[in-house]
């Protein structure tokens, strides 16, 4: 196989280029529910609290086999919520990208609340006390306050997510299938090199690849999150 | 001294009733308390730590609902949990200061002063320094820049301060502002606190378990203890009952007195001042004359002689007359002193009073050396004629 950019064919790169962008788009849509959720978790006294603590670690315990065949039947064309989305937007998720993008963020989504309400529970509800004697009400505290003092684990969170969303595997294939350049991620990738006679070397190379995103995420994460406390006055200077 | 009650400035009425959770740290005992804070003045909550005077701050800011109560700013109701009435903490518009500053550590200071300034609604009543006016009353011009995390504790407090008086609060509610400080930066805030009670329009409600801060800001004093309110009144006037073990039992148990500066002697080391009962020296203060001050003469630093002594290296001796012999414990004597037109206490052995056979409406002598009295920052800097 002819060697491209850093070693890997431009069938590989695709497969490459395809994951960050599943990625990236699971954690953009993931997010601000996830922080809802969190938040939701973290300060809200309402009944039904518990339950959707158990929904939301649902996918965290669940084999993600399960979750991509949950979300095949409620989001194929036939499902109640996908039969809707393609009657009325005309909008497919089975077998597309943002199938891929939507399976991954569900997965993903119990990482990013448990992050975010760990950062939330760390900020001093005296500060917000503060702020209320200040004149600012609950929607204005918690964007000039709350928000911002808990960024650093919000960031570090959906980098941990963007990381972890990489290689997602079980959830996206089962809801997703596996189609080179709209569905077909680094680890599906690496699964069919492995079933294809001769794929060995591309196996090893999107592995080896995989390993490095990886790492480079974790090590991203750990920075922003001490740049961030800095730019906060919480960390050292 | 502050000017006159205005009427147009409405007081603080409060009045509570709440009963902590059983395991807590105020469990034992049930809050019920009320008094008011008059506009313009400073209304120390004083006693002892766990009284509930910090509950008591809470439930005024909003931030704790008590069982049942009235709270009152002139006609606006704060909370009247008869009429199931709560104005929320972010409506209320009263300036906090709290014990440990509560500085947003993501903003500059300047970010924090703004915070409550850009939430003031404009055209409403209430305190309207500028914000060029606070910064320089508080000194913190040259933290603006600076994140909460780099001021000391003294400078954290001014800047809450700033804070609160920025937001132009309708009431101000300071709890233990000196409490997490040492004695050097209290020392430095009090001048602060002192030069912003002269300028303050507002009721300002001040809590704190320190005696001596008491005698520096307050023009009200409310007594608490175990949750229900003692006494009610000026500084002075409780610092000469004898029936309140909380006051009359301290150490430092002693009349308050109003005192003016009159003139600095620095060659001999003395300050004189006038008070209600004629004239006192005491060491060289700082304090320029004409400049009022607040004097705590500790009872225990009072003697008592039948006749006028001589050959005494006490500065001091004033004609007295007994008004009262009282005792808060056992083995020890509260003399009450008429001195001129003002009382004084002085503390002396149930010896003494036999030794010297005293009775009421005797005219003594009363002695106090001029280094008995504790060195005091001046209360305000203004004279003390305004």
């Amino acid at each position: 196989m002819e060697g491209g950019a850093l070693g890997l064919s431009p069938e590989e790169w695709q497969a490459v280029r395809l994951s960050l962008a599943v990625a990236l788009r699971s954690v953009a849509f993931g997010l601000p529910p996830a922080v809802l959720a969190a938040w939701l978790l973290a300060r809200g006294r309402f009944p039904g609290r518990a339950l959707l603590d158990a929904l939301v670690h649902l996918p965290l315990v669940m084999p993600p086999v399960v979750v991509g065949w949950l979300l095949l039947v409620t989001f194929g064309v036939r499902g109640p919520v996908g039969a809707l989305l393609n009657d009325w937007f005309g909008l497919r998720l089975v077998f597309t990208t943002a199938g891929a993008s939507l399976a991954t963020a569900v997965m993903s989504f119990p990482l990013i609340v448990r992050a975010v309400r760990l950062s939330l529970d760390a900020v001093d509800p005296g500060l917000e006390a503060a702020a209320r004697s200040l004149g600012a009400g609950p929607l204005d505290r918690f964007l000039t306050v709350t928000l911002p003092l808990a960024l650093p684990g919000i960031l570090s969170g959906a980098v941990t997510a963007f990381a972890a969303g990489l290689g997602e595997f079980g959830a996206v294939i089962t809801f997703a299938s596996n189609i080179p350049g709209e569905t077909q991620t680094l680890p599906l990738a690496i699964y069919a090199a492995t079933q294809t006679p001769g794929g060995e070397a591309t196996a090893a190379r999107l592995a080896g690849f995989s390993l490095v995103l990886a790492v480079a995420g974790l090590l991203l994460a750990e920075m922003l999150g001490r740049r961030m406390r800095v730019l906060l006055g919480q960390g050292p200077r | 001294m502050p000017h006159g009650p205005d009427p147009l400035r409405p007081p603080l009425e409060v009045a509570l009733r709440h009963r902590f959770p059983d395991g807590g740290g105020n469990a034992g005992f049930a809050l019920d308390a009320a008094f008011t804070a008059p506009a313009g003045r400073v209304t120390a909550l004083f006693g002892p730590s766990g009284c509930g005077k910090s509950t008591v701050l809470a439930a005024v800011a909003g931030l704790l609902r008590p069982d049942a109560g009235r709270i009152l700013l002139g006609a606006t109701v704060l909370l009247d949990s008869a009429a199931r009435r709560v104005l929320p903490p972010e409506k209320r518009r009263c300036g906090v200061v709290f014990q440990d500053a509560r500085l947003f550590p993501h903003l500059s200071v300047e970010g924090n002063l703004r915070y409550g300034q850009r939430r003031a609604p404009r055209e409403a009543e209430g305190e309207e320094p500028s914000f060029g006016e606070v910064v320089a009353l508080l000194g913190i011009e040259p933290l603006l820049g600076r994140r909460p995390a780099a001021l000391s504790g003294g400078e954290r407090q001014r800047v809450a301060l700033g804070r609160a008086l920025l937001a132009r609060p309708r009431l101000l509610l300071l709890d233990e502002p000196m409490a997490a400080l040492d004695a050097g930066r209290k020392a430095e805030l009090l001048p602060f606190l002192a030069r912003l009670r002269q300028r303050l329009r507002i009721p300002l409600l001040y809590v704190t378990h320190a005696l001596e801060e008491v005698d520096h800001l307050a023009d009200r004093m409310v007594l608490m203890q175990a949750g229900r309110v003692l006494a009610e009144d000026t500084p002075e006037a409780l610092s000469l009952r004898t029936d309140l073990p909380l006051l009359a039992l301290r150490r430092d148990a002693g009349a308050v007195l109003a005192c003016t500066v009159l003139e600095h002697l620095p060659d001999r080391g003395l300050s004189r001042l006038s008070f209600a009962g004629g004239t006192l020296l005491v060491s060289l203060l700082a304090a320029a004359p004409g400049s009022a001050l607040r004097l705590r003469m500790r009872a225990r630093d009072v003697s008592i002689a039948t006749q006028r002594p001589a050959g005494l290296s006490v500065q001091n001796i004033l004609p007295a007359e007994i008004e009262a012999i009282e005792s808060p414990r056992p083995a020890e004597i509260m003399l009450r002193l008429k001195v001129g037109d003002t009382r004084i206490l002085s503390r002396i052995t149930r010896d003494a009073i036999v030794r010297l056979a005293l009775v009421p409406g005797m005219p003594v002598w009363a002695l106090v050396k001029s280094v008995a009295f504790s060195a005091t920052t001046p209360e305000a800097g203004g004279p003390a004629s305004e």
